[in-house]
């Protein structure tokens, strides 16, 4: 058989057919980033995948900072806003609460690991309208509390670190810790937290793809346009744009959404590398 | 924990407690025990919504789901030119904020500035046509497929990686060829992150309100207001004023996913112990 090689040899086949999928990938980002250079004529005229025209990126990009009074930069502040704060705390809380389900046995364990697999399972629609009723009931809503604080809740994170506890951590190191009198606070700060590092990175940058992502929350939640994310800022000039009588700004929608999408690309590929490190370095490989 | 328990078991409860009610216009809340609960079970845009789901699961998933399993195989297997390059393109349309994306497919769709309407002059014809009846749910499930390929893949890709590497070395000493290694230590290895992977996209198929509710947009008469359970849910409770009714077909949607998580999990780790 031609793959029974120990020593993997490269293969053209595979790398042809991944690299089709990275074209599938990468085209309608391309797309997107082609577009942004174009004029509004240009872009009605012309083929996608290519640039033609005159290269109008600059102006595009002058055009959404200052489009109703440069309400697109507020979004952007209001989305690092819920950003830091509403994925901060959950990859905290996702953390704690984890490694504690994963390492402590205590009464009502297996309770809360079926709500927790229940409260993924919910669908968030489902979760934000009643959290929007309730927050109504509160005074909470059109806040930017209103976005953050059902954002700090994450059992989709919760669970990842949860399964991450229980494999990367070998519970006979934190006995021999225990043993040799380390507090439980000391073995969590000196052991566990530098073997959850990569899982930590990983729920991180979940959550930060997650909240910058949010579309349904805050779309519910918030009626004053000051205080939209990106996401939704974009979407409504979207409906703008193509309603009835309406101005025709897909320009500014095209690159709003390059500007949207790199800072978070960025992020991630920035993250990606201290996930690899923390990969090796988490002592994974053994 | 107590933050877990505010922003989640409280809204279910009072969401519980909503559906129990029906908001007369002479009398306000009033009790009115399951009929809420019958009422959804004979609504059939309900089950139109809730057909319309099950559909898209039963085909999308199946299929991101081994192209994502595909790509993560081999991409392990080290037989790829540009392999730390090819997870990374993979991953970054999962990077894209939902709204963008679909927004972006939105416009490729177009006819006016979008591809598809330049691949249809190029034939000729209407080859593709996206924003019809026949094909708007594939639409749909192309762009979700586009959106978590790839995050798929590095769930797949990561538990791959953690396989200790005497395990192939011992096969190697076997002499077990390369399917061999994949049969008997990769896909084992990946049962926890399959499972997982597959109840993630049954809820987020369940979930499906993203992009058909940004597509509507472009395509109101295509895509009704009870497409997807959880679209109808949301625009019952904002446009159409029935918040009780919305809690209701929120808890059935919520109990339904749910179930099946639970029988997928349950199935794939019996064979563990």
């Amino acid at each position: 058989m031609a793959h029974s090689f120990s020593r993997p040899r490269k293969s053209v086949v595979l790398t042809l057919l991944m690299a089709g999928l990275v074209v599938y990938s990468l085209a309608p980002l391309w797309w997107l980033l082609v577009s942004s250079t174009k004029t509004q004529e240009a872009l009605a005229d012309s083929f996608g995948l290519w640039p033609a025209g005159p290269f109008a990126l600059f102006d595009n990009i002058a055009a959404v900072l200052t489009y109703q009074d440069g309400v697109f930069v507020r979004w952007f502040g209001n989305t690092v806003v819920y950003v830091v704060a509403g994925a901060g705390g959950a990859t905290l809380l996702a953390t704690l609460g984890g490694y504690g389900l994963a390492k402590y046995r205590f009464r009502g364990r297996s309770a809360v690991f079926a709500t927790v697999i229940g409260a993924v399972a919910v669908p968030g629609a489902a979760l934000a309208v009643p959290t929007f009723l309730m927050f109504s009931q509160l005074g909470l809503t059109n806040t930017m509390w209103s976005v953050i604080l059902p954002t700090l809740v994450s059992p989709f994170g919760l669970y990842l670190m949860w399964v991450f506890a229980t494999e990367a951590i070998p519970t006979e190191l934190l006995e021999a810790a225990r043993v040799d009198g380390a507090g439980e606070w000391r073995t969590f700060f000196t052991i566990s937290l530098r073997l959850l590092a990569p899982g930590i990175v990983t729920v991180a940058l979940f959550a930060i793809v997650a909240t910058w992502n949010n579309y349904f929350l805050p779309l519910i939640m918030l009626s004053d346009r000051n205080l939209f994310p990106l996401a939704i800022g974009l979407a409504s000039w979207n409906a703008d744009a193509t309603g009835v009588g309406a101005t025709p700004v897909f320009h500014l929608v095209i690159t709003g959404s390059v500007l949207t999408i790199l800072p978070i690309v960025a992020a991630f590929l920035l993250l990606q590398r201290y996930w690899q490190s923390g990969l090796s370095a988490g002592g994974v490989k053994g | 924990m107590v933050a877990f328990a505010f922003a989640f078991l409280a809204p279910v409860l009072y969401s519980l407690y909503l559906s129990l009610f029906r908001n007369q216009l002479m009398g306000g809340n009033q009790f009115v025990g399951l009929a809420n609960y019958s009422a959804a079970f004979t609504d059939p845009k309900f089950w139109d919504g809730t057909g319309r789901v099950l559909l898209f699961l039963v085909v999308q998933v199946p299929i991101m789901l081994a192209v994502a399993l595909a790509a993560a195989l081999v991409i392990d297997s080290g037989r790829l030119f540009g392999k730390r390059f090819t997870r990374i393109a993979l991953f970054v349309p999962y990077a894209v904020p939902g709204v963008v994306a679909v927004l972006m497919w939105g416009f490729l769709y177009g006819d006016r500035i979008g591809l598809v309407g330049w691949i249809n002059e190029a034939a000729g014809s209407q080859v593709l046509t996206p924003f019809s009846r026949e094909w708007m749910l594939v639409a749909i499930g192309n762009i979700v497929t586009w959106e978590f390929v790839g995050y798929n893949m590095l769930i797949l890709y990561s538990a791959l990686r953690t396989v200790p590497g005497e395990l192939y070395e011992a096969a190697a000493i076997d002499g077990a060829g390369q399917w061999r290694v994949i049969r008997a230590v990769k896909l084992p290895a990946l049962r926890g992150a399959l499972v997982i992977a597959t109840i993630f996209s049954i809820i987020g198929s369940f979930q499906l309100f993203n992009e058909p509710n940004i597509l509507k947009v472009l395509a109101p008469t295509l895509i009704s207001s009870s497409y997807t359970p959880n679209m109808y849910a949301y625009n019952l409770s904002f446009l159409g004023q029935q918040v009780n009714y919305a809690a209701t077909v929120a808890i059935i949607m919520g109990v339904l996913t749910a179930a099946i998580a639970y029988v997928v999990q349950l199935r794939g780790t019996r064979r563990d112990s």
